[in-house]
Order: C-alpha cells, then sequence, then structure tokens
C-alpha cells in the first residue's frame, strides 16, 4: 500500500527531525539556539495561518493580530498585575480566541480579496490599540521586563536551552495538533470549501459556520505563538503587530507553499534565517524580502513544497483555489 | 403517509428586477415519481431548480418539501431535509481525489463533518458508501485520481454521485448528460435508470430521447410558465409543446 509507506516515511522523518531538534540545543550556540527558537515560534504562525490560507483558501492579511493581543496579554499580565506564568498564559489564549471569535463574526462571510481587505483593516485596530491606548500598553514605547517563566528550581526558562526545549513541546504538540485537525472530517470540509463553497452548501454544509470555525481556530494557535513570543522576547511593541508582521507571516505561508504544513514551518525557518542574517548588513532587508516574495509567486507559486526533493512528495493538494484572486493562473 | 408529496411548489415566481424568470409555477411530485422537465433555452429550468434547493428564494409563493414549508430555509438546511442535486456546469472539487470528493459529500448531511481531531479514516461507514458507488458505477479504476484529472464523462458521473452518496429522498438532476458523445450518454442513461426507485427524481434535460427514457412524465417549461404536464406521448404530440420548439407552422 502506497498510502501506508507514505505514511509510514512521513512519521519517521518527522520523529527524525524532532530527534534533531532536541539534539540541536546540544550543539549549537546560544546566538544560533535562540534563533532557532525564533524559528519554532514563528513556524507556529505560519502554520496556523495557513490553515486559513491553503486550506480553506481564505488569505488573511492580518493573522498578527491574535499574535500580538496574546502576547500583548501576557506583557500586561505579567508586568501590570504580576499575574503567574499559568493566569498570563491561559488569559492570552482565552483573550486572543475571543478575539478571533469576534473579528471571525465580521469576515467570515467575505472570501477573496475582501477578506484580505477586512482581516488587513482589523488588524490594523489591534495595531491601534497597541500604539494608542497608552495607558494600557505604553504606546510606541512598548512593554519591557516580561519575566521568562519559571516552573520550580529545576526547569527555570531564564536559561535559553530550558525555554528551547520548552518551545520545542509546544511546537510539537501544535504541528500534531494541527496535522490532526486537517486530516479530521473538519479539516477535509475546509478544502472543499477552498475548491467549492457553492458545491459545498449543496452537500449539507453550513459553509459560513465552517470558515468561521477555521478562522477561530488558526487565530487560537496564532495566539499560542503570541505568547511564546512574549516571553521569548521579553518585550513587546506595536511592530509586532503592524502590518510587516502579517506580511511576514503571509510570505512565510507562500514561499513554503500553502497546502502543506511543513511548507510553512520551513517558510518561517527560511525568512526568519534571511532576516537575521541579512539585518547584519543591511538596515532594508525588507527590500529582499519583497523581491523574494515577486520572485516566489512569479516562479514558485506553489512554494518550495511543490519542489519534488529526493522523490519525498508531501503535497497532493498543492494550490490556492482557482477563484482566488492572487497568484497566476496558466 | 403515501398521500404526502415529496415536492410541492405552490404559485412560485422569481422576478430578476423586470425579468419573470419563473412566474406562478405549480409542481406536485409524488413519493418515487421519475418527472423530467423540458424546456427551451432560457425557460428557467436551472432558475427552479435554484428555488428548490434554496440557493434562491422565491419572490412569491411557497416550497414545500416533504410536507414541511422551507420557502425560507438556507440550502444547508433543505439539503439535511433530503434532496440533493447536480449541476449542469460540472462543479466538483478538482484538486482532490474521487474518493475525497465521496466522503466530503458522504459526510455532508452527518454530524461527523463538525469533528475536528479525529481523523477522516476512522470513519469505515463513508468508505464503504463511497467503495459501493464506485462500484455501481465502474469508477473504482478513478479513485485516487485527482477530479480535475478524469475526462469529461468521468467528472459527468461523479457529479451523479456526489449527489447520490448522501442518500437522498429527492434528487435534482440538471442535465446530467451534458457534453456527452451519444454512446456515453446511452450508457449513463443505463446507469441512471438503476437509481433505486424509492428515490423522487427531477430531471432537467435537453435530450429528449434521455427524458423519455428515464422519466414518467414530462413537464414542459416555457417563459418561466408551466405550460403543461402529461405522459411522454401525449407531450410529443402536444401542438403547443411543437410551437414552443419548431416555432408556428406557416
Amino acid at each position: 500500500m502506497a498510502r501506508a509507506a507514505n505514511f509510514k516515511n512521513k512519521a519517521l522523518l518527522f520523529i527524525g527531525v524532532s530527534v534533531l531538534l532536541v539534539l540541536a540545543a546540544q550543539v549549537l550556540s546560544t546566538y544560533w539556539l535562540s534563533i532557532l527558537t525564533l524559528v519554532l515560534i514563528f513556524g507556529i504562525l505560519a502554520m496556523s495561518l495557513d490553515i486559513l490560507m491553503g486550506y480553506t483558501g481564505l488569505p488573511s492579511f492580518g493573522h498578527s493580530a491574535f499574535f500580538g493581543v496574546a502576547a500583548y496579554t501576557v506583557a500586561i499580565l505579567s508586568t501590570r498585575y504580576g499575574v503567574g506564568f499559568w493566569g498570563c498564559v491561559g488569559g492570552a489564549f482565552l483573550l486572543s480566541t475571543a478575539v478571533a471569535a469576534i473579528f471571525g463574526l465580521l469576515v467570515a462571510h467575505t472570501k477573496g480579496v475582501y477578506f484580505l481587505m477586512i482581516t488587513l483593516a482589523l488588524s490594523m485596530v489591534v495595531w491601534g490599540l497597541a500604539f494608542r491606548w497608552v495607558g494600557m500598553t505604553s504606546g510606541d514605547n512598548g512593554i519591557s521586563g516580561i519575566p521568562r517563566p519559571d516552573l520550580g528550581e529545576a526547569v527555570s526558562m531564564g536559561d535559553d536551552v530550558n525555554f528551547y526545549y520548552f518551545v520545542l513541546a509546544v511546537y510539537i504538540a501544535v504541528f500534531l495538533l494541527i496535522y490532526l485537525f486537517l486530516r479530521s472530517p473538519f479539516g477535509q470540509s475546509l478544502k472543499g470549501i477552498r475548491e467549492s463553497e457553492s458545491r459545498m452548501k449543496n452537500l449539507g454544509y453550513n459553509t459560513w459556520l465552517h470558515k468561521y470555525l477555521s478562522y477561530v481556530v488558526a487565530g487560537m494557535f496564532s495566539g499560542i505563538s503570541g505568547i511564546l513570543w512574549a516571553y521569548y522576547n521579553g518585550f513587546v511593541s506595536p511592530s509586532d503587530v503592524e502590518i510587516t508582521a502579517s506580511f511576514e507571516a503571509f510570505l512565510m505561508v507562500i514561499l513554503g507553499g500553502p497546502g502543506t504544513l511543513v511548507g510553512p514551518a520551513l517558510g518561517a525557518g527560511i525568512i526568519i534565517f534571511l532576516q537575521n542574517f541579512l539585518s547584519a548588513f543591511t538596515e532594508r532587508w525588507l527590500i529582499v524580502i519583497g523581491t523574494i516574495y515577486i520572485l516566489t509567486i512569479l516562479y514558485l507559486p506553489h512554494g518550495i513544497m511543490a519542489l519534488n526533493i529526493r522523490g519525498l512528495k508531501f503535497n497532493k493538494t498543492k494550490t490556492l483555489s482557482n477563484d482566488q484572486t492572487s497568484g497566476g493562473t496558466s | 403517509m403515501e398521500n404526502t408529496a415529496c415536492l410541492d411548489l405552490q404559485g412560485v415566481t422569481k422576478t430578476f428586477g423586470g425579468l419573470h424568470a419563473i412566474s406562478g409555477v405549480d409542481l406536485n411530485l409524488a413519493v418515487g415519481e421519475r418527472r423530467a422537465i423540458i424546456g427551451p433555452n432560457g425557460a428557467g429550468k436551472t432558475t427552479l431548480f435554484n428555488l428548490i434547493c434554496g440557493e434562491l428564494f422565491p419572490s412569491e409563493g411557497a416550497i414545500l418539501l416533504f410536507g414541511q414549508d422551507v420557502t425560507k430555509l438556507p440550502v444547508h438546511k433543505r439539503i439535511s431535509l433530503g434532496i440533493s442535486r447536480t449541476y449542469q456546469v460540472t462543479n466538483l472539487f478538482p484538486e482532490l481525489t474521487v474518493l475525497e470528493n465521496l466522503l466530503l459529500a458522504a459526510q455532508g448531511t452527518n454530524r461527523a463533518k463538525f469533528v475536528m481531531f479525529r481523523p477522516m479514516s476512522f470513519y469505515r461507514e463513508f468508505y464503504e458508501r463511497a467503495e459501493t458507488i464506485l462500484d455501481e458505477f465502474n469508477l473504482q479504476v478513478q479513485r485516487d485520481t485527482q477530479v480535475k484529472n478524469l475526462s469529461h464523462g468521468e467528472q459527468r458521473q461523479v457529479e451523479v454521485c456526489l449527489a447520490l452518496i448522501g442518500q437522498p429522498r429527492l434528487l435534482l438532476l440538471d442535465e446530467p448528460t451534458a457534453g456527452l458523445s451519444n454512446a456515453e450518454t446511452q450508457s449513463f442513461t443505463a446507469t441512471l435508470k438503476k437509481i433505486d426507485p424509492q428515490i423522487t427524481v427531477l430531471l432537467i434535460e435537453h435530450d429528449m430521447d434521455v427524458a423519455f427514457e428515464l422519466a414518467d412524465s414530462i413537464t414542459v417549461l416555457h417563459l418561466g410558465e408551466l405550460v403543461i404536464s402529461g405522459k411522454a406521448e401525449d407531450i410529443k404530440n402536444n401542438k403547443t409543446v411543437q410551437e414552443i420548439y419548431f416555432g408556428t407552422e406557416v
């Protein structure tokens, strides 16, 4: 059975990569380990966005909103109110999911360019709050001094290696959850909506509800990456929720390959690496990122996962829907 | 229960601005009936289907399904009552395989469609139903082919498979043989004849041979109005119908 063999290959690869990631902590220098931590955090963000972009077929340009809400919640609760680790995590998780649930009501009936514009507008609302609500968010100055979580003497997260393990554990859990989610009956229904929403309605699906729920689930996972980011960076500022942040997540998915789970994770790795590598040479690294975006759309519209690397085929479904406005139709 | 009509349209009217696409149509389908709707282009046949499924709402009149007023119900709720339809222009999930298409259709009327953290492959029942349908339509070879790579004829068959797998009580077929060759049409018609007699079928068809072959009775629609209903023979010999199709005699 090719199907079973394929699954076994994937499982082996997953375990192999996980082991490598665990071992990486012993080998890498502090600098590279912190970069890798960042890659994992933004990998979660990119994978969560891919639920919308690659599966439901809704290109969101405001995905950093939930990331930002979660990060700010952790920052405000821990520095202003002295709330402990679990309180911060729970509060941030609930609030970012709640914001997704409210935004979802406004966006779930749109698609294509309209969806893109309205999600962009809503993320600007969050940015506006972060920037203008100085009493709560400290505005442009951001909030610094977010303490790393401390789970007893033995596992102090102040230690970069321990924190890396913590992020890795969350990453693996999220990866498996999203993997399962996408293969569930509900996850399959999202692909159906991407391919033909009218047919889905005529098969008995309330497509609005499915789109809405996928938006909330995507927002929820995005919030998890925001929580990790706040603890990683120890500092949040409006730049975490501005349009560039959403755009980067968008690019990670496009570059890696929408509709695949591994693609966006790889895309996150490439973008984060380039960002840190290039910013050592030039302040104008955004020009390079923009160029990559254009080249990807022109020459690799289905992302690097569409490249058939050593016969490992991950992507059976590889594209945004046909009635999507972005991307070339050939 | 025998007396309950499967589908009952009462004075259904649909206007688009000043255009009367459908005006005052009364139509009654008994359970198990096979009815074909014929009429020239622009007669309003597909509009009528869209009204029955709920993709459009009537401007006037009422629609009853299995004795229940569904005039204001959205599409997915009507589907869950037991109707399903096919499209004149093939409307499938092109990037998915034939099997994946069928599974999506099978779970559409099932609560399982909301399950988020349990793999699809756990639902053996859907797979079994998909296999049965694949056998019936002779599509086993194409099982794992992406639908976009199927021939037009095969896509037309999958179109009907998707409508059947949800186990509907009322099936609306919108020109199932559109674009098929003569040979394909014949074999496909034979397959369609084998559809479970319990299922009520409403059929739009341009090909008269297919319409007469599949349906017990025929309704003629012209410019949004119901002209006549009757047995195939009566329709063939009806003067009005001949005029609609061939124009008036000089």
